[in-house]
């Protein structure tokens, strides 16, 4: 390990031999976290119904805060004053924020992007706010997450070369803005998020400018299946992306951390993760079903119940249904996370990426496209 | 099932209930609660943070009427509605209907009573109200019973006369059901005091539900502002005057802490604990104090107490949401008020629950204005674990004969 004054440090312990998956241990400033890592959302302060403690035991170390909505509530003053959001929400492992910027853009219709920041209006007084590189930052030092993300100049990769052109150069620009505002490089490390649509010359020109600033890890901001010649010693982030098949997928092409709200957010439709899809606990199949969601699960809700009661208590109004659901599927996406280390460390990850295609689809014919491409330009064939 | 009553003080029972359960082994003191479930499981509540809630009560609260429309499920499941929910462990008392919900009168019949599920209405004969608990396997449950004794608003003597007459029928006929079956006669049936306000009526389905073999006793129709408090209270004394000593009595629908207290001195033994729930719905904490052997230099009551600060009209204004429901009592606090957005204490100084170890009000206050679903988790931990120890603290007064000045302390908080 690097020396333990850095407040970050990433360790390879494995590299798969034929794709560019790793398993490494990632040193952060509130514990280790093990790579590839799923990282669930709680958006506002909280993991939906499941308690700091809940979320521990499951083998939870890392998880995310978004600075858009607890910057309006309870607002970055009052968050400091609790001690950060470590202390406000009393967790101790690692909380990673993004910069605010993404939910904006897409919760506010009426935002309007300088070389400023984004200017909107707050959707509880009406009065305009700039989010610039600086207050993203100054509240993100306030929220005290171990990993921040800067602020970038989101745009759609679909949109014309010119804008997303724009957005590249503008985004390095924020980068330099965001390193010089933070005020605490030694507790929270800066991440940057590469640019440039799916113009691979705009990604590694993006790429070639920001490894200049020696960040401590990148995100990538959307996929784009493309060669990605990423610094090996430091984390890759792919920001967004959650589905069991896009995770292993993912992180055969290289990637270390995964964020997404589905698995918590699809709770809500009753909605249980297993290996073979999901299961719609609501629908009348399970009615008699006296299995857990999954018999090889190990979390609470699987030691403890069947499928019938929990289709029992989804259909009434006692909330209880949904956090047992939600331990359930934040412990499947943590429990893939260390299947998958686990055999990269043993050098089967091909193999087990074949075991996990074949019980999620049956048969190659029935895997989506894009991931049998993915895998093959890494050197997992399927069939 | 042995009761044990180890004193009597005024009018108010102490003991234990011995030899509960399929295997005989549970013991619950009295006075006492029971856990409140909402279709089989504590509200909001998993396991895990269930039990980390203190003084969890040995006996739990089912209702029918959230889980009479599934027994066609537990029939085939076999096992019981224990293990169905998860919770092998404890020891059910199954009740007819949800002290919270309330369902509309003009349903019951003589040959048949309706409960409210998901899926609607369910009437039930005897004959389907003992083949349902047969697939539940409770250890005690409510006999199937007519509640119903107001015309409208007002009680009406006919209607309560009827209420008594048809619980009595139903009650031999569920006795005789239970009788033909095995399963059913390891279950205890609880008999129901019914009679609205009509001392004769009351007096009647006590002693009459008496003579019959049941295992103890439910109080009901007691609940509402349909008596005035003082006829309530009389008739109670009245009812369980007539009652043996050697059997639990149980009230429906009473929660409030002030109004268990004068159960208790009625002589009622066992309460339900839905109340910390609707403290709860209404995002507030209970905060009220049991403590009425308080260190001299405790500010508790006053810091935890209702402030009165510049009228209620302002304090109405700055709740962030306003829901329309049973108002709160003197017994909460209300984390949505502006005034804890950066209050970082715990809801009740000195509580020992998780919320109040872990969070401080400023994070409830922020869950709930966001409508997050750890507020109620939170807020029933607290409320819960607030509640039980209130009756840890009966039942302590009870042995020390000190129950008055607990009394003096709750009633003193009341009307605060």
């Amino acid at each position: 390990f690097p020396p333990s004054w850095l407040s970050l440090a990433l360790r390879v312990v494995a590299e798969c031999g034929r794709s560019k998956a790793r398993a490494c241990e990632l040193r952060l400033p509130h514990s280790t976290v093990a790579t590839p890592v799923f990282m669930p959302v709680g958006t506002q302060g909280t993991m939906k119904g499941v308690t700091a403690v809940q979320l521990d035991g499951l083998g939870c170390r890392i998880c995310l805060g978004n600075t858009y909505h607890l910057g309006m509530r309870p607002g970055p003053e009052l968050i400091q004053k609790a001690g950060g959001l470590h202390g406000f929400m009393n967790w101790n492992r690692n909380l990673l924020t993004d910069s605010g910027g993404f939910q904006m853009v897409s919760l506010l219709a009426l935002s309007e992007v300088t070389e400023e920041g984004v200017r909107f209006h707050s959707p509880y007084d009406g009065a305009e706010i700039l989010l610039s590189p600086e207050k993203s930052v100054e509240i993100q030092n306030a929220l005290g997450s171990d990993i921040m993300m800067q602020l970038d100049d989101v745009v759609s990769s679909t949109l014309t070369c010119s804008r997303v052109e724009e957005a590249m150069h503008r985004s390095i620009r924020w980068l330099d803005r965001c390193i010089s505002a933070n005020q605490r490089p030694d507790q929270q490390n800066l991440f940057a998020i590469i640019q440039g649509g799916l113009d691979p010359v705009l990604r590694s020109k993006c790429l070639e400018e920001m490894t200049k600033r020696d960040v401590p890890g990148f995100a990538i901001g959307g996929l784009s299946g493309g060669k990605n010649h990423l610094p090996r010693e430091k984390p890759r982030y792919l920001m967004g992306v959650g589905y069991a098949t896009d995770l292993v997928v993912c992180v055969a092409l290289g990637c270390d951390m995964f964020d997404c709200v589905f698995p918590t957010r699809t709770v809500r439709f009753g909605s249980a993760l297993v290996p073979t899809g999901n299961l719609q606990l609501k629908k009348k199949q399970f009615a008699k079903d006296f299995r857990p969601i999954d018999e090889a699960c190990m979390c609470p809700t699987c030691q403890r119940h069947t499928r019938a009661f929990l289709h029992v208590l989804l259909h009434s109004n006692n909330t209880a249904a949904l956090h047992h659901v939600t331990v359930h599927n934040i412990a499947y996406q943590l429990r893939l996370m260390d299947a998958i280390w686990t055999s990269i460390v043993e050098h089967r990850f091909p193999d087990f990426v074949r075991d996990f295609m074949k019980t999620m689809y049956g048969d190659v014919g029935r895997c989506p496209g894009w991931a049998v491409e993915a895998l093959q330009s890494v050197g997992i064939p399927l069939s | 099932m042995k009761l044990n009553l180890s004193r009597v003080v005024r009018g108010c029972r102490l003991g234990t209930l011995n030899n509960l359960g399929k295997k005989g082994d549970r013991t619950m003191e009295f006075p006492g609660c029971l856990l409140y479930t909402r279709t089989g499981s504590a509200p909001h509540l998993t396991h895990d943070t269930l039990q980390v809630i203190s003084g969890i009560p040995v006996m739990t609260q089912l209702t029918l009427s959230s889980l009479a429309e599934h027994y066609e499920i537990l029939e085939e499941y076999k096992e019981g509605i224990g293990k169905f929910i998860g919770m092998p462990e404890s020891v059910f008392y199954c009740s007819l209907h949800d002290p919270v919900n309330t369902c509309p009168p003009g349903y019951v019949t003589n040959k048949s009573v309706s409960v409210w599920g998901v899926g609607g209405r369910l009437e039930m004969t005897a004959a389907k109200f003992m083949t349902i608990q047969q697939a539940l396997q409770p250890d005690w449950f409510q006999c199937l019973s007519d509640g119903e004794a107001l015309c409208g608003e007002v009680f009406s003597a006919k209607r309560a006369r009827k209420s008594v007459d048809r619980s009595l029928a139903f009650l031999d006929e569920c006795l005789k059901l239970q009788e033909q079956s095995e399963v059913l006669r390891s279950c205890v049936m609880i008999g129901v005091i019914e009679g609205g306000d009509i001392r004769e009526e009351r007096l009647r389905s006590a002693r009459e539900t008496a003579k019959r073999p049941v295992g103890g006793f439910l109080l009901d129709g007691f609940h509402g502002d349909a008596m005035t408090k003082e006829t309530k209270l009389q008739l109670m004394s009245s009812v369980t005057a007539e009652l043996p000593e050697d059997k639990p009595r149980l009230i429906f629908g009473i929660g409030q802490p002030d109004e268990v207290l004068e159960c208790i001195e009625a002589g009622v033994d066992l309460f339900e604990s839905f109340f910390p729930y609707q403290v709860t719905e209404r995002g507030c904490a209970l905060t009220f104090s049991f403590d009425y052997q308080p260190n001299p230099e405790d500010t508790v009551l006053q810091q935890n107490g209702k402030k009165k600060e510049g009228g209620d009209n302002r304090d109405h204004i700055d709740k962030v949401t306003t829901i329309k429901c049973i108002p709160e009592t003197a017994f909460e606090i209300n984390l949505k008020e502006k005034k804890y957005r950066d209050d970082f204490g715990p809801l009740v100084e000195g509580c020992s629950c998780y919320c109040c170890k872990n969070h401080s009000r400023a994070y409830v206050h922020h869950l709930l204005v966001t409508n997050e679903l750890l507020a109620g988790v939170l807020l029933m931990m607290h409320n819960f674990q607030h509640y039980f120890g209130f009756f840890c603290a009966i039942r302590e007064a009870l042995r020390k004969d000190r129950l008055g000045q607990l009394k003096e302390l709750i009633c003193k908080q009341a009307t605060s």
